[in-house]
């Protein structure tokens, strides 16, 4: 792994202050981004899934990842609420119909690939890069292990491999990058779903479409794309028929991309680096030109006792 | 070789006066055998198959870290613990370097120690922490997150190390007794302080900035836009006591070791802890009036009646208010012994405060969380032992707590 000069100094200048650097026109989130204009994303649709679980077992297979410790046709699994591991990038979870007598709610639960991700923002090595076709990928031959990018994503995706002494990674979905879209294909969980319930296309077409469903059947969707505005955008959509809030989602994200949460902080950093060094620098000449005179003071007292 | 062999008796007596105290190696070693070193061995031999389990068997196995808890005590007390504790290297250098308080100078040194054995036991605990711990450089050298307040923090550490060694380095040169290198390092003493001191107040913030990626996932009580400014004054507090604390262990283990801690210092320190006291329930109570206003910026009045905010106000009055009190009676009263308890006291609030934030208030809307793994603290009771003994080998060969007879009253 090459290191270029030029990259170097970058970084070395960023290590002193973030705000030093040329504005980077990356996803990563230096600069208000409006993303990639023709970035993919999936639009899932709560009101179709039935909670069949197909999706899970096509990941699992298309990740090659260990059995199940519940297979997947059993619904015993939707006793406990799930989060994605290092051993399911995708989980389904059941929440109760909060109108009476109406069937559950099934929420399929992955990496939202958010268009300014905050993984991306708090990996110290830019492990995470938001792909212009819409995934978030991770690349493992740099990532430290740090797991800070697991402290910011507000959808607590990232999983780690703790038990894995000498090579542990991240998980998390992929959105099929390497093995499917990057060959023209379509996310596996996408195409194995028997009820259509999930959408790929380019995010922009998306929502398009669930405007329009939510326009044309009102009585059947609350009219809310999640992901269209939360945490400035993600490429992964959903609308439901039921409340947000009431499906486990979190509905106080904001609509802030979350590298702006920090960005105020790194643009400081220069500021204390010029300002800071003048001011001490300045009480030192202070002190010292203060002990000078109670020097030449003394001596004149002294002089004057003589 | 001859040249060489009129030398051996000469080095010889390098290493036996500066690395055995002067003793030979059979005299050393049986005076090794003292109730505290027994006591630390036993503890290191008990966390030793915990260290080979954790690099043979990963995290997993000595730790309770999880996908709902990413962050144990490697971090929580290694690095957000450690790294304020270790504030009282760039507190002492800037209170006397650059504020002129030349009272305080006899306290500079075993600050500056203190300070960097912390932090390089901070990036020690990271190692054990890192997953992949043999790519600590990667983010110096391989790939450059700069969008990333952690990539800051790890070049501030790297750079605030390096800087710390150099404060150190005159010391250093007495002790191997090269005069030509010690004068270079006396002469860039301040320039490195005064680069310590902007480290310093960048990476003791940062340390909370990195928690203002985390909104709703750090409880609201804990969580807020002043987190850095939390964390950059409570790092004075906790260096204050650190100084006061470091003072007072060390005085009582040198004892009657008036060759290894100067007598005349060692008398001065009751004066040097009121003052130091003095200061740290002046900041102290900064910092409690800017945790209302945290609290009232966030408006989070109503959470103060929760199982959480019976917490917060735990830490806030017991730990914060609570400890100001006690330094500003002390103070009062001229009671050294006072201050010195309340030094200890305000180290844990600083304990406690950090570990609630980065790990018992973080993910506090997940269920079941473990806090951490009976192997987890013996690893972590290791490391800190190993740090004492390092410190205590440092104190008992270099001039640290008294001056070298060559360089008396020059620096
Ligand atoms: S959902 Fe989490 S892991 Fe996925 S892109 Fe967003 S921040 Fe990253
Ligand atoms: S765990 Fe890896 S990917 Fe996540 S922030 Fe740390 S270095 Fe980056």
């Amino acid at each position: 792994m090459g290191i270029d000069r030029r990259k170097f100094l970058k970084a070395v200048a960023a290590a002193g202050g973030a705000g030093l650097v040329g504005k980077s026109k990356l996803a990563r989130g230096v600069e208000h981004f409006t993303g990639y204009p023709d970035r993919l994303g999936v639009l899932t649709d709560l009101t179709r899934c039935v909670g069949c679980r197909t999706c899970e077992a096509a990941c699992n297979e298309v990740n090659k990842l260990p059995p199940p410790k519940i297979p997947f046709d059993d619904q015993s699994v939707f006793e406990k609420t799930r989060r994605t591991s290092e051993r399911a990038y995708t989980v389904v979870n059941r929440y109760p119909n909060p109108k009476p007598g109406g069937p559950p709610i099934y929420v399929k639960h992955q990496c939202r690939h958010c268009d300014e991700p905050a993984c991306a923002s708090a990996c110290l090595v830019a492990a995470f890069t938001k792909t212009p076709e819409g995934a978030v990928s991770y690349n493992e031959g740099v990532c430290v292990g740090c797991r800070y990018c697991m402290t910011a994503c507000p959808f607590y995706v990232p999983a780690y491999e703790y038990n894995d002494p000498f090579s542990p990674e991240i998980k998390k979905c992929t959105m099929c990058y390497d093995t499917r879209i990057s060959k023209g294909g379509i996310p596996a969980c996408v195409e194995a779903c028997p009820m259509e319930a999930m959408t790929f296309g380019k995010r922009s077409d998306l929502i398009r479409v669930a405007r329009k469903r939510i326009l044309e059947h009102p009585d059947k969707y609350t009219d809310h794309i999640y992901g269209e505005n939360e945490v400035g955008g993600t490429s992964w959509l959903y609308i439901s028929g039921v409340p947000f809030e009431k499906l486990g989602f979190a509905t106080d994200l904001g609509t802030k991309p979350y590298p702006e949460l920090t960005r105020g902080f790194l643009s400081m950093v220069p500021g204390v680096l010029v300002i800071w060094p003048a001011l001490l620098g300045g009480f030192y000449m202070f002190t010292q030109h203060r002990e000078l005179m109670d020097e030449e003071e003394e001596e004149i007292i002294e002089e004057k006792e003589n | 070789m001859a040249e060489y062999a009129e030398r051996r008796p000469a080095i010889q007596s390098w290493v036996r006066e500066r690395i055995f105290l002067g003793l030979s190696i059979k005299e050393y070693l049986r005076g090794l055998i003292k109730p505290f070193n027994i006591v630390a061995a036993i503890i290191i031999l008990i966390g030793l198959p915990f260290v080979v389990m954790r690099f043979t068997q990963g995290l997993g196995a000595v730790t309770h870290a999880s996908q709902d808890q990413p962050w144990g005590l490697f971090l929580g007390w290694g690095l957000f613990t450690g790294v304020p504790l270790a504030a009282t290297g760039y507190i002492m250098a800037s209170a006397v370097y650059l504020f002129g308080l030349k009272d305080y100078h006899s306290l500079v040194r075993p600050a500056v120690l203190t300070g960097f054995i912390g932090y390089l036991f901070a990036v020690i605990f990271l190692l054990f922490d890192l997953g992949r711990p043999w790519r600590l450089p990667y983010p110096m050298t391989v790939s450059f997150g700069t969008t990333s307040v952690l990539f800051l923090v790890g070049w501030h550490v790297a750079l605030y190390l390096s800087t710390q060694f150099v404060e150190f380095c005159p010391a250093v040169f007495e002790w191997i007794g090269s005069d030509r290198f010690r004068r270079w390092a006396l002469g860039v003493t301040i320039g490195a302080t005064i680069f310590g001191v902007i480290l310093s107040t960048l990476h003791q913030s940062a340390l909370g900035a990195l928690f203002l990626l985390a909104p709703g996932k750090l409880h609201p009580l804990w969580y807020s836009e002043y987190i850095p400014v939390f964390f950059f004054i409570s790092s004075i507090f906790a260096g204050l006591s650190m100084a006061i604390a470091e003072s007072t262990v060390s005085r009582r283990a040198l004892r009657g070791r008036t060759d290894r801690m100067d007598p005349v210092r060692a008398a001065n320190f009751d004066r040097l802890t009121i003052g130091l006291g003095r200061a740290a329930a002046l900041v102290l109570l900064t910092y409690f009036c800017l945790k209302w206003v945290g609290v009232a910026h966030g408006n989070h009045w109503d959470l103060l009646n929760t199982s959480w905010g019976h917490w917060f106000l735990a830490e806030v009055f017991g730990f914060v208010l609570a400890p100001c009190f006690l330094f500003a009676y002390g103070v009062r009263n001229r009671s050294a012994r006072l201050i010195r308890f309340t030094a200890f006291f305000t180290i844990l609030g600083v304990a406690v405060n950090r570990l609630t934030v980065s790990m018992i208030a973080l993910n506090w809307k997940l269920p079941h969380r473990e806090f951490f793994h009976f192997r987890e603290l013996i690893l972590v009771i290791t490391i800190i032992t190993v740090e004492i003994l390092v410190y205590r080998w440092i104190v008992n060969r270099l001039p640290v707590h008294r001056e070298h007879p060559d360089y008396g009253g020059a620096h």
